[in-house]
């Protein structure tokens, strides 16, 4: 597993506890896990994600992430209802892996409430809490 | 270099059965036809799959070369821990074989089963003798198919008092069936952490159980290879609380002759016949999961039950309004029962308790002579098994998985690694009784040489297995695209 | 102690080592309260000859094949099993391995399982089959418990021309769910009568049993028109006779999306009713929620083929509470033997033997008839088949005992409107001398 000064955190995102990404694009929200999440779980080998039209709170496990060993939970940062799911990874998993943050979006969300993004952490924070966690 | 007790030879490759046969090849002595071919309705007829057709001589090579590729119990020592692969007699096989046992029918009438009714009877006995929980079931299958019928046992329990209960209490080190079985009752796992010492803390317990909790499974010794000191204690929380202790026996080869269950406070307990009791592990079963349980209980277990009526003949009794039912479409693994009744038989109460003994003594044993080397998270006396870390040999970036992919070709088995899960990169070794000074002694060397390459030529290590008939293997390419049938 | 190797001396050494005096020192850590005082109540230990003697008497006392002539079927089937067979399944590198956790000391068992899942597949007509279940009962309620994952639904139906210990099992696994199991019954044909199914779109799942208890072939085609009218419904296909699939159409073909049974007739003796073999099999979409290991085909980092366990996620040690299923330990071994079986009967081999099956029963059935005995199904049966026997037969039936002929199974205590009906079986095993006296004593 990577140092975190090796791993990649775009500064235009916003950062959840449980590592997931958020990404503002008009009214929806694009979703998908930080490089530390898919470096920590190792190669990934399935993703499960909801069907288009689910809804959940904030905090709502709307999927999970396979690597041969293990398996996780994902949480939404923010409440919303799905209005798309990256189809291309049941094909291709291993897109979280090698670009989590373009080809390895999981899932769109059109959010109940948007403030809840500003909520979020920015980049220095999610740093600082990785940075914690390690110690 | 330290002389291994692995060393190099030459196998043989062996294609998948499509890949050899040769259609019009005959295998198989077909029956005479001593009667006319009767007319078939087309609708329903079909063609048959298309296996291969192979030679007898072809299917023996087959088979005889693709036994060489494994390692078995009887090729050497096999430490995986909480699995208990102790040697396993072969005068359990000629048993087991008896034409009277192999060609009997399950259904035949009652006087026609009269042997086999009777062992299962008398196993029944043994094991109550063992665990001194007297009511016993040897239906479930496996120890899983056991825990199932414990549970549907707390299910049924709580149910006839008419207040059904959502929660079950599982400790961190239980192995992945305990939650698993609950789960399938409609149960909700409640976790309990174990204390710094490894063990069940009756404050926790205390804290957690409630009457809206069915009871707690434990496993004991648990899996950490450390007795439950608190057992009794814990036992008395959950039963005043009205709920039951159930007891995962994985490791009953432990306490065998030196522990009573019953007195420890459980109610329900399952034993794995293919760990304790010797029968063979088959590459992955079949085993068995008989279930003990109190007096009280009793009413719970699965139809049908043998009993031995007054004029000392056995018979099946189905009236049992209160059991849970049926886990197995007969009696279960009667073949397994036979080899772990032979095992008994052959043993008797005196050399049980010194397996039990000589078990918890060669676990100790390594333990004290690799503690030097590899990190030892509790350093306290242990039961049959002990668990280790690769905390030592991080440094060096070496991981558990490299330690037991290089002890491969020293020629042992690997330990279970990466279990339980409260210990990162858990080494569980069980030795069992069966496994002599000298070769303790040599997966002691063994073990530390394999430290020694750590540090001084990690290569060794990272790149093991080179010995073996196929490396180390792409289990995410095996898992990204799934190849299951050829 | 002939499994204990160690010597006094050694003990002592040993103990020294460890810094504890005496075995019973080792264990300390076990409060009073538990520890045993009086030895455990077992019969002194016998030697290796007296066993030998005492377990001959056991077996000697059992109504067994070929000695008796056993017609009997329910779910447990007498077949040839040849000798290469069962000595390869005798070589230790098998029998005393474990599951097969670290894939490059194991591919003798790897190989031989993806083997075996790759057979039942063929056999079945499905995608996929595991490593195998215990036995045809636990299989069918997990195949059930698996339809009500994959559609969430609540509810399932099972036909009552299911072997009874097979729904027994259902239910029982069923009880503490919540989900509820209904039951349909059947027609006069021996057939299931599928225009009772209900309303399909609260049905996970319906299951029915082909051949069925009574050796009846249902019929297939009409049910999985009927089962997928509804867009989720899954047909699940039971079976305790995988032989009748050397002969007849295989569930795959006429729409079935979970097969399970029991393996027990290929390479298995009956063994009194264990260990058994749960074959178990579906479609690829439904992989993920299958219960029971996987072993699939990959590469090692010299690109040799090799096989491991995989999609583990699914299980209990991995999932713990979410898993598929609690299954650990399965009938490795029994799935072992079953390949090596259809790997000796071959293909030509298996169609062969399975009309010669057929054919025996037909011809049963034939002079059944013509000594003016009725059989109340009219459907087409394999192997095993129900026959109506005269008031009285019960004393027949007894005095044929003592003959050595076990005639059949008695239906009333499963079916109380089938009274005087017996389930009769028969296989390639038994002659048509053995036939005709059967006949013979049953109509004297």
């Amino acid at each position: 597993m990577k140092e975190i000064s090796e791993l990649t955190f775009p500064d235009d995102l916003r950062y959840a506890e449980d590592h997931e990404w958020a990404k503002q694009d008009g009214d929806t929200i694009k979703i998908g896990i930080s490089d530390y999440a898919q470096d920590q779980l190792g190669d990934i080998v399935f993703v499960e994600l909801p069907a288009v039209g689910d809804t959940f709170d904030k905090g709502g496990e709307f999927g999970t992430v396979e690597s041969v060993k293990a398996v996780s939970e994902l949480y939404l940062p923010m409440g919303g209802e799905i209005v798309g799911i990256n189809e291309a990874l049941e094909d291709t998993p291993e897109f979280v892996n090698n670009a989590p943050y373009t080809d390895g979006w999981m899932i769109e969300l059109k959010p109940g409430n948007p403030d809840e993004y500003n909520a979020l952490m920015d980049r220095p924070a999610y740093l600082d809490m990785l940075k914690g966690q390690e110690s | 270099m330290t002389p291994s007790v692995g060393t190099k030879g030459l196998i043989f490759n062996e294609p998948l059965l499509w890949e050899k046969g040769v259609s019009g090849r005959r295998g198989f002595s077909m029956p005479t036809r001593d009667v006319e071919e009767a007319p078939l309705d087309e609708s329903i007829r079909g063609d048959g799959p298309q296996f291969p057709d192979l030679s007898e001589v072809d299917v023996v090579r087959h088979y005889t070369h693709l036994s060489q590729w494994n390692f078995g119990v009887d090729s050497g020592m096999y430490p995986l821990g909480s699995c208990t692969m102790k040697y396993n007699p072969k005068t359990n096989e000629r048993q087991a074989s008896l034409p009277g046992f192999t060609g009997a029918h399950p259904l035949l009438p009652d006087s026609l089963s009269q042997g086999a009714l009777q062992l299962l009877h008398e196993l029944e006995r043994y094991l109550a003798a063992v665990t001194g929980l007297p009511a016993v079931t040897v239906q479930p299958a496996a120890g899983s198919h056991g825990e199932l019928t414990g549970m549907l046992v707390f299910y049924a329990y709580h149910k006839s008092l008419g207040k059904p209960r959502s929660k079950v209490l599982i400790p961190d080190t239980a192995h992945g069936t305990n939650p698993a079985s609950a789960a399938l009752c409609g149960f909700k796992s409640v976790p309990v952490k174990s204390n710094e010492k490894g063990v069940l803390d009756p404050t926790t317990i205390s804290e957690l159980m409630d009457e809206d909790t069915a009871g707690i499974m434990v496993t004991n010794p648990n899996t950490l290879g450390l007795f439950e000191e608190n057992i009794m204690e814990v036992a008395e929380i959950v039963h005043k609380k009205g709920g039951l202790v159930y007891a995962d026996g994985a490791n009953m080869n432990a306490v065998m002759g030196m522990v009573n269950m019953a007195d420890s406070g459980v109610d329900v307990l399952h034993l794995n016949l293919h760990k304790t009791f010797s029968t063979p592990h088959g590459g992955g079963g079949p085993g068995a999961g008989p279930v003990c349980v109190t007096t009280a209980l009793e009413k719970f277990l699965p139809v049908p039950r043998v009993v031995k009526k007054g004029d000392e003949t056995f018979a099946l009794s189905w009236d049992h309004p209160d059991s849970i039912g049926k886990l197995h479409a007969f009696h279960g693994n009667f073949g397994i029962l036979v080899r772990a009744y032979s095992y008994i038989r052959s043993m008797g109460a005196d050399n049980l308790k010194k397996a039990s003994q000589l078990a918890v003594l060669n676990a100790n044993y390594i333990k004290e002579n690799l503690k030097a080397t590899y990190h030892l998270p509790y350093d306290r006396p242990c039961m049959h098994e002990c668990v280790f870390s690769d905390k030592n040999q991080s440094p060096y970036k070496i991981t558990t998985l490299d330690i037991a992919k290089r002890l491969m070709e020293y020629g042992f088995h690997p330990p279970t690694i990466y279990f339980p899960l409260v210990v990162s990169g858990a080494i569980m070794i069980e030795p069992t009784e069966t496994e002599c000074k000298n070769d303790l002694d040599a997966f002691i060397k063994a073990m530390k040489a394999i430290d020694q390459e750590a540090r001084d030529n990690p290569e060794l290590l990272t790149e093991a297995p080179r010995m073996t008939k196929v490396r180390r293997l792409d289990e995410t390419l095996a898992a990204r695209k799934p190849k299951l049938a050829g | 102690m002939r499994y204990l190797p160690h010597t006094d001396e050694e003990i002592t050494e040993m103990l020294q080592a460890v810094g504890v005096t005496s075995l019973d020192g080792l264990y300390e850590s076990c409060p009073q309260g538990c520890c045993t005082i009086t030895d455990m109540d077992l019969p002194e230990p016998l030697t290796e000859w007296e066993l030998n003697n005492h377990m001959g008497e056991l077996a000697a006392s059992m109504g067994a094949s070929p000695e008796y002539k056993v017609f009997l079927g329910a779910g447990s089937y007498d077949h040839f099993i040849p000798s290469a067979a069962q000595y390869l399944l005798s070589r230790s590198e098998f029998v005393t391995a474990y599951t097969p956790y670290q894939p490059e000391i194991s591919q003798g068992t790897l190989q031989a399982i993806y083997e075996y899942q790759t057979l039942v597949t063929w056999l079945t007509g499905m995608d996929v089959a595991n490593a195998s279940m215990y036995d045809g009962a636990s299989g069918l309620a997990e195949a059930l418990l698996m339809s009500i994952r994959v559609t969430r639904r609540k509810k399932v139906a099972i036909s009552t021309a299911i072997h009874p210990h097979y729904r027994q099992a259902v239910k029982t696994y069923f009880n503490p769910t919540g989900y509820e199991v209904v039951e349909i019954p059947y027609l006069d044909n021996g057939r299931t009568d599928i225009s009772r199914i209900g309303n399909l779109d609260e049905l996970a799942g319906v299951a029915v049993q082909s051949p069925n208890f009574f050796g009846c072939v249902e019929d297939l085609e009409a049910i999985n028109g009927k089962v997928h009218s509804d867009p989720k419904s899954l047909m699940v296909v039971a079976f305790s006779e995988p032989m009748a699939y050397g002969l007849l159409k295989n569930p795959g073909s006429l729409g079935a999306d979970i097969v399970c049974g029991e393996g027990q007739s290929f390479g298995i003796p009956r063994s009194f009713g264990g260990p058994g073999l749960g074959m178990f099999a579906a479609k690829r979409k439904y992989v993920r929620n299958m219960p029971g290991r996987l072993i699939g085909q990959t590469l090692d980092k010299d690109g040799q083929r090799g096989f491991v366990l995989t999609l583990a996620t699914r299980e209990q040690h991995i999932r713990r509470e979410k898993a598929t299923s609690n299954i650990c330990s399965n009938q490795g071994l029994c799935a072992t033997a079953a390949a090596m079986y259809m790997a000796t009967i071959g293909g030509t081999g298996l169609r062969e033997l399975a009309r010669l099956n057929y054919d025996k029963s037909e011809y049963l059935k034939g002079k059944l008839t013509k000594a003016g005995f009725s059989l109340p199904f009219n459907s087409p049966t394999f192997n095993e088949f129900v026959v109506q026997f005269p008031d009285g037969f019960e004393n027949t039936y007894q005095k044929l005992l003592e003959k050595k002929i076990v005639a059949g199974l008695a239906l009333e205590g499963y079916y109380p409107e089938l009274k005087g009906c017996y389930l009769l079986c028969t296989t390639e095993t038994s002659t048509r001398e053995d036939l005709d006296i059967l006949v013979k004593e049953v109509t004297s």
